[in-house]
């Protein structure tokens, strides 16, 4: 009986809990009851994907209105993944708040906190989850505004321009998502997806098609921060608490390239997108682009959550590599690379929170020594950001081997070439951060404890995943490349 | 009366006055108000294309036979929703940039931060 309604739950459960947690108000109490929520959309993540892979596609009329006139929610292997993805991070990441929270956020706000984190929550599984065009816009605004609320709680004072900032350029980006929305459910009068579809290919010839496709495509860009349409993307993340930099950082851009592998694939069709407008062609330059400039900008950078956003600019700059591929091995390095990334930097930035607990600060001057004094939130760092260079038995060497692979198979191998020495530039900015903490004597000798255990249990949960998927590629690899081949539909 | 491409027209003008307010303008206040044009000439777009030649309201009722298609309508309902939500949130993180740095130009704001 439950088993029917698990789509809509995975929405409707977290997004009733928001409110709950402001009625609630006790900080430990909105955190434990916020826990359960996301443990609880976790569980409802790992049954949609066991019944997807099982039974196939699993639709939901939201309300009982059938699919042209309600909405619909489309549960694929592509989204099961990607929603799985979200609740894994959601809730170690929770798991983790309490100390730095309490550190970073003054205590009257700490219910708004929780309560923001699970809006946006509900917004990204939203906008995965959904079947319908319009309801994608919506949810993205959800999860956009709640962020907004997340990176203005920052404690340095520029954490408010970093929102805003980040607020024009995203409200810039929805709003052109809605108008090719429009456009498009003028061509077909539909919004549905599925429908969507199988209209839009009698309208490919009209110029309103091609006008709806160039706001969609840019309007998502601006929203995954792919260059150079990043600006908004490395304050955010420098100036946001934490938490919020973990959470964000390992989920909403991911969603976002969902949206894109969803609108391009699926709606307008590959052989649209990349044969007759040849976006391939634009896309691999600006991916390849993007991981040099964003690796070079990380290499100089003076503080370490700023390192990391840029190096997540130019991460952003492989997965979009891989889907620019638009073959199944580079989409299954894109997707499992998505996924991976999500474990890395997660891990990488809850390090950092443990560090800006303990040290106060995530600038790299404050780090010398930090080797010896915090050894095991360390450790992790280093683990991770193994991960992230792409060394072989880590997750990261997985993802760039199967692009490295995919470029191979078209026979580009200065592509290749390319993104195996864009490797050495990650090793750069990797190497800055492990020089100060290990090389350098500390300006003082005061005595630094580790984190509290709470936090390193998060930090070590994604760290060592990041090792487990570099070693055993079932789950991530398995699964990217059946989410791949249904994307270009090699099967039925 | 045939409104022909009339409607379209404003949008479009609105939609580029809004955009380049949001980019020219260093007051974060005169930004978000450029955003609000910007938002507006969308649902301007939504609402005409809603339109039928000919068409009343979408009300049931005895002799109504044409009327316009509700569903830009109701969508558009739900964008102003949104539209209010970000221009309150971005006010309200004005205000604070204000408290915090006694200033809403953007330049200003900006120099205060490269003086620390």
């Amino acid at each position: 009986m439950i088993d029917a309604h698990l789509p809509v739950l995975q929405i409707v459960v977290p997004l009733m809990a928001a409110p709950i947690c402001v009625l609630l108000r006790r900080k430990t109490m909105t955190w434990a009851f916020a826990m359960l929520v996301t443990l609880f959309s976790f569980g409802i993540a790992t049954q949609l994907l066991s019944k997807v892979l099982s039974d196939g596609v699993v639709s939901y009329a939201l309300g009982g209105w059938a699919a042209p006139i309600g909405i619909e929610y489309r549960v694929d292997v592509v989204n099961a993944f990607v929603l799985l993805l979200v609740t894994i991070i959601g809730s170690v990441v929770l798991f983790y708040a309490p100390p730095s929270v309490a550190n970073e956020i003054s205590g009257e706000r700490h219910y708004l906190f929780y309560a923001s984190y699970l809006l946006c929550l509900t917004g990204l599984l939203g906008i995965t989850i959904t079947g319908d065009a319009f309801n994608v816009f919506v949810f993205l605004e959800i999860s956009s505004l709640s962020s907004y609320t997340l990176i203005a709680m920052g404690r340095d004072r520029r954490a408010l321009l970093a929102s805003y900032q980040y607020l024009i350029l995203g409200a810039i980006g929805a709003t052109f998502i809605v108008i090719a929305i429009g456009l498009m459910y003028m061509m077909t009068g539909t919004l549905n997806m599925a429908d969507l579809a199988d209209r839009l290919p009698a309208m490919f010839e009209t110029r309103t098609a091609m006008v709806a496709f160039a706001f969609l495509t840019v309007g998502v860009l601006i929203k995954l921060a792919l260059f150079p349409l990043h600006m908004w993307l490395p304050n955010a993340y420098c100036y946001a608490p934490s938490v919020v930099t973990a959470f964000l950082a390992s989920t909403a851009t991911k969603v976002l390239i969902y949206v894109f592998l969803r609108f391009t694939f699926t709606i307008w069709g590959a052989e649209f997108v990349f044969e007759t407008l040849n976006l391939d062609a634009f896309l691999i330059p600006l991916a390849l682009i993007g991981i040099y400039v964003a690796s070079i900008a990380a290499i100089y950078q003076t503080n370490v959550k700023r390192l990391l956003a840029y190096s997540s600019v130019a991460q952003i700059g492989y997965m979009m590599l891989g889907i620019g591929f638009v073959s199944v091995t580079g989409l299954t390095g894109g997707i499992v690379h998505m996924f991976n990334h999500a474990m890395m930097k997660g891990a990488l930035f809850l390090a950092v929170g443990c560090v800006v607990l303990r040290v106060g600060s995530a600038e790299l001057a404050d780090w010398k020594g930090l080797g010896r004094r915090m050894p095991v939130t360390m450790a992790a760092f280093v683990l991770a950001g193994l991960g992230l260079i792409g060394v072989p038995l880590t997750a990261g060497f997985i993802s760039k081997w199967y692009l490295i692979l995919a470029a191979l198979e078209k026979g580009w191998w200065p592509v290749a070439m390319l993104a195996l020495i864009s490797s050495l530039l990650a090793v750069m900015y990797v190497w800055r951060v492990v020089e100060v903490a290990y090389f350098q004597k500390p300006d003082e000798d005061v005595e630094i404890k580790e984190a509290p255990l709470q936090m390193q249990i998060s930090m070590w949960i994604l760290t060592l995943a990041t090792l487990y998927f570099g070693v055993s590629t079932d789950l991530t690899v398995g699964v990217a490349k059946q989410a791949a081949e249904w994307l270009l539909g090699v099967t039925p | 009366m045939e409104p022909g491409l009339y409607n379209y027209w404003v949008a479009i003008v609105l939609m580029m006055i809004g955009l380049y307010t949001v980019i020219a303008r260093s007051n974060l206040i005169k930004k978000l108000i450029g955003l609000s044009i910007f938002q507006v000439s969308v649902f301007y777009l939504y609402i005409s294309m809603g339109k039928v030649t000919g068409g009343t309201a979408p009300i049931l009722g005895e002799g109504i036979l044409i009327y316009s298609n509700p569903i830009p309508h109701v969508l558009i309902l739900t964008a102003i929703v949104v539209g209010i939500a970000t221009s309150a949130l971005g006010l309200a993180i004005v205000v604070r940039i204000q408290e915090a740095y006694h200033t809403v130009e953007e330049d200003e704001i900006l120099e205060q931060d490269r003086a620390l």
